[in-house]
């Protein structure tokens, strides 16, 4: 795709899916904050009437506030599968802290004289709450309310995690692709979203001291009309339902390759890879993007499509190393290639088994493998230098990270410090050419599409074959970064799309070409 | 009217009221005085019960308002609040509303009767579309009254309701409320720690202290036969000018001599000697002439004579 391609551009050529996203994203911050102000605001009233329950009531929102956003999301999956009903689930306990905190302050700070003489003057507990409480209490209720919606805003990015769309899927599209202007698609709205909605929320709170009575009405009813905004995607309304990474829904080797050469058509929704392979295996999914030695594809029992038109390029794996820190550690080189050629992909689809499905320690499996490989050497606690290890944000870059860890130590005198976990490409990649580390496991495929990003014409001829790919950003990263790709370690970590084996057999599917034939003869 | 038996309050180990019983005339002003901590306050609360008690009986008109719905008991009873109590979000007019509304009124008396109050109370009608937060202390403190009549309940209860007010608006609404003809025909039960207040508003006076009442009867009662050194110590210090203003001039009449009246203003016999003792400060008179409302009698006496006069009466007081 082309480089110079302004953020203006980008928008314009995808507005149709930025304002889906947008509305999504409105919409799925209005029903949690609605559901969250249904079930908020009367729990508050109701601590601030017996106030022994305030501490626990108060302290369970604390805690769930505490929990990380991604981790809350996970663990909904299991209870509401993915899509809609867990994101909008996950966002609402996010809400619900300041709603119920801000109520019972309200409601507790109202004038003890006023609250009185409510009382003295015949005012049922009902009409004291109605007429007297609620009223005064409502400016710090509002400032609650208005907490919520920009932290609703701001954690909804995380729905597209799970299937529910909104502008995360824009956001984290944009890291694993290397999409500058594709993150600001979807943060800048992001952004202007929760200034907005703040700023007309100010603005309702103003009126209200004045036109109290209707404006209390107004809150509800504009809630609803903002919730209505949320549909589910269905597309297309196939019988299969597929579930794709932000970043496969980019990439010309993703869905976007998929469209135009198979021309398949399927129902769509954008997931993260974290729990695609549990969505296909609990039947939330039919159809999912994985990658072919993925560890869980052996743990969910799923079988990848064979890509008959060819077009997910090869993506094998190889170290991409700094030109300067090949200088600096004369060794290196040559303990790197140690590797070279070791790991076929059923090997590393059965050490990713292990780490993703077993759960052992990613350094476990790498001592273990080093051992069955007769690699293995005691560290020498070198102390010619550190040599910084980069991975990305996966199991299968946790174990190559930690096997050449082991290499280096036993075979240098180096010592090396390992920075794991660098989230997307993007990331990791920007911390090679900026030297915060020196080397980290790259795919052949990757280097083409999401870095070098060379012409469609080039991408065709180039990625044929696994050779020419390679090659091809061999060089190109030379000339461009001065980084060297070593020898590959062997196995192919492609794209594949995968389905559960029972209902790929049940169905005659076994290509993706036979996918599409199956979804046409509706 | 108002009958209290036995009435306790026990919060947890303290009791705040502990076994008072008295009853209140129809019409009759009665003053629950004493410092604070004394129960005063949660023996006015419990009469709406804004309080429960723990034992104990109150009737109103015969009836045991414990038997009757809370709500419905309430908007019977007027309720005045040292801190006024307005609502900050309803304009004077709404404020004073309240009570017909929870009524059902239809809104054309409530607005009516609202004027009337307005006008007894001097009260300006532009003020029915401000909010409390734009009012002078001594105009919330009419809107709080007015909110508390509005509904013309027989039964009004006052919580030191001119406690917030600084002197000069206390003493002119003092001098309000005496002559407020809506009051006269309440039976009012007024708490405060002002002794002042009390003997210039009181038909009568409770002392409490401790939960228990002290002593209870009329100003001149209390002052001249007070039950024990509790109650003179309680009332020493304004003591002289309490006797004072609790005598009028038809108690002391026996000791003013008859002689032909002199040069000077004349007065009822039913002013107290302090407000005749006024008229020789600020008028600079050497005689005033009172009249006897039954006998037309008018008698004549120079300052020294009326201080005489009074001493005699104090005298004869304290042998009785």
């Amino acid at each position: 795709m082309n480089e110079q391609q302004s953020l203006w551009d980008f928008m314009r050529q995808q507005s149709g899916k930025l304002a889906e996203q947008t509305v999504q994203h409105i919409g799925l911050t209005f029903i949690s904050l609605f559901i969250a102000v249904l079930i908020g605001l009367p729990l508050g009233v109701f601590i601030s009437r017996r106030k022994q329950f305030s501490g626990p009531v108060l302290g369970v929102a604390g805690i769930l506030q505490t929990i990380p956003s991604i981790a809350l999301l996970g663990f909904m999956i299991p209870v509401l599968g993915i899509g809609a009903k867990p994101a909008i689930a996950a966002l609402l306990l996010y809400a619900l802290l300041p709603i119920i905190r801000n109520t019972f302050t309200g409601i507790t700070g109202v004038d003890a004289a006023v609250k009185e003489a409510a009382v003295a003057m015949g005012m049922s507990k009902w009409q004291v709450l109605k007429k007297v409480e609620l009223p005064l209490a409502m400016p710090v209720i509002f400032a609650g309310v208005r907490t919520a919606t920009v932290i609703t805003v701001g954690v909804a990015t995380l729905a597209s995690y799970i299937a529910a769309g909104g502008l995360g899927e824009f956001i984290f599209g944009g890291i694993s692709l290397n999409n500058t202007n594709m993150i600001l698609a979807g943060a800048i709205p992001a952004a202007l979203l929760a200034i907005l909605f703040d700023f007309l929320l100010s603005r309702l709170q103003l009126l209200n001291l004045k036109k109290l009575k209707t404006a209390t009405k107004m809150l509800p009813l504009l809630l609803i009309l903002l919730s209505s905004f949320y549909w589910l995607p269905s597309a297309y309304g196939s019988k299969l339902k597929a579930g794709f990474t932000p970043e496969f829904m980019g990439r010309r080797d993703g869905n976007l390759g998929l469209q135009s050469k198979y021309g398949l058509r399927i129902r769509t929704v954008v997931i993260s890879d974290a729990v695609m392979y549990k969505a296909a295996y609990e039947k939330q999914l039919d159809v999912i993007s994985g990658y072919s030695t993925d560890g869980r594809l052996r743990a969910y029992n799923l079988v990848v499509l064979k890509d008959d038109k060819g077009i997910f390029p090869p993506y094998y794996a190889a170290p991409i190393i700094r030109e300067s820190s090949l200088k600096k550690f004369a060794l290196l080189e040559n303990v790197l290639n140690l590797l070279a050629g070791k790991i076929n992909d059923s090997t590393m689809t059965a050490l990713n088994y292990q780490t993703d499905y077993l759960h052992q320690s990613p350094e476990k499996v790498a001592k273990d493998f080093l051992v069955s490989q007769k690699l293995l050497r005691p560290a020498q606690n070198g102390n010619e230098g550190v040599v910084r290890i980069g991975s990305k944000i996966f199991g299968e870059q946790y174990i190559l990270a930690n096997i050449y860890s082991m290499l280096i130590k036993g075979y240098s005198n180096y010592d090396v410090a390992t920075k794991t976990g660098l989230g997307g490409t993007k990331i990791c990649f920007d911390a090679l050419t900026n030297d915060q580390i020196d080397l980290y496991p790259e795919y052949t495929g990757t280097g083409l599409l999401a870095i070098l990003q060379p012409s469609v014409k080039v991408i065709d001829s180039v990625s044929a074959s696994s050779k020419a790919t390679y090659n091809y950003v061999k060089d190109g990263f030379e000339k461009k970064y001065n980084i060297k790709w070593l020898k590959p370690i062997g196995f192919n970590n492609a794209y594949a799309l995968m389905m559960r084996r029972e209902q790929a057999k049940k169905l005659n599917i076994k290509t993706i070409s036979n996918l599409k034939r199956y979804l046409d003869n509706r | 009217m108002i009958k209290v038996e036995q009435l306790c309050k026990h919060f947890g180990k303290v009791k705040a009221v502990e076994g008072i019983s008295f009853e209140v005339e129809e019409h009759e002003n009665l003053i629950l005085l004493g410092t604070s901590g004394c129960g005063k306050t949660t023996t006015l609360k419990m009469i709406n019960r804004l309080i429960e008690p723990t034992s104990g009986k109150i009737f109103i008109d015969g009836k045991n308002i414990l038997e009757q719905q809370p709500e419905v008991l309430r908007r019977g009873i007027g309720y005045v609040l040292q801190n006024n109590g307005l609502f900050p979000h309803y304009t004077v007019a709404e404020n004073i509303a309240i009570v017909p509304q929870l009524l059902k009124w239809d809104k054309k008396r409530i607005e009516k009767r609202i004027i009337e109050l307005l006008e007894k109370l001097h009260l300006s009608t532009r003020l029915l579309g401000a909010y409390p937060g734009e009012l002078s202390g001594g105009q919330q403190q009419r809107v709080g009254l007015a909110r508390a009549l509005i509904a013309d309940p027989a039964v009004l209860l006052m919580d030191e309701p001119f406690g917030a007010l600084d002197n000069v608006t206390r003493s002119k609404i003092h001098a309000e409320f005496k002559a407020l003809d809506e009051l006269k025909r309440k039976t009012i039960i007024m708490v405060t720690h002002d002794v002042q207040e009390a003997f210039e508003l009181g038909d009568r006076i409770c002392i409490m202290d401790k939960g228990r009442i002290v002593q209870m009867g009329t100003p001149s009662e209390l002052l001249f036969n007070p039950a024990d050194d509790f109650v003179s110590g309680f009332l020493k210090e304004h003591k002289l000018q309490l006797e004072l203003r609790s005598v009028q001039m038809h108690n002391i009449w026996q000791w003013l001599a008859i002689q032909p009246a002199k040069m000077g203003p004349g007065i009822p016999a039913e002013t107290n000697v302090w407000a005749g003792m006024e008229l020789f400060k600020f008028n600079q008179e050497d005689f005033i002439n009172i009249t006897h409302k039954e006998t037309h009698e008018v008698k004549s006496a120079s300052f020294e004579q009326l201080m005489s006069a009074f001493y005699q009466y104090k005298k004869q007081q304290a042998h009785e």
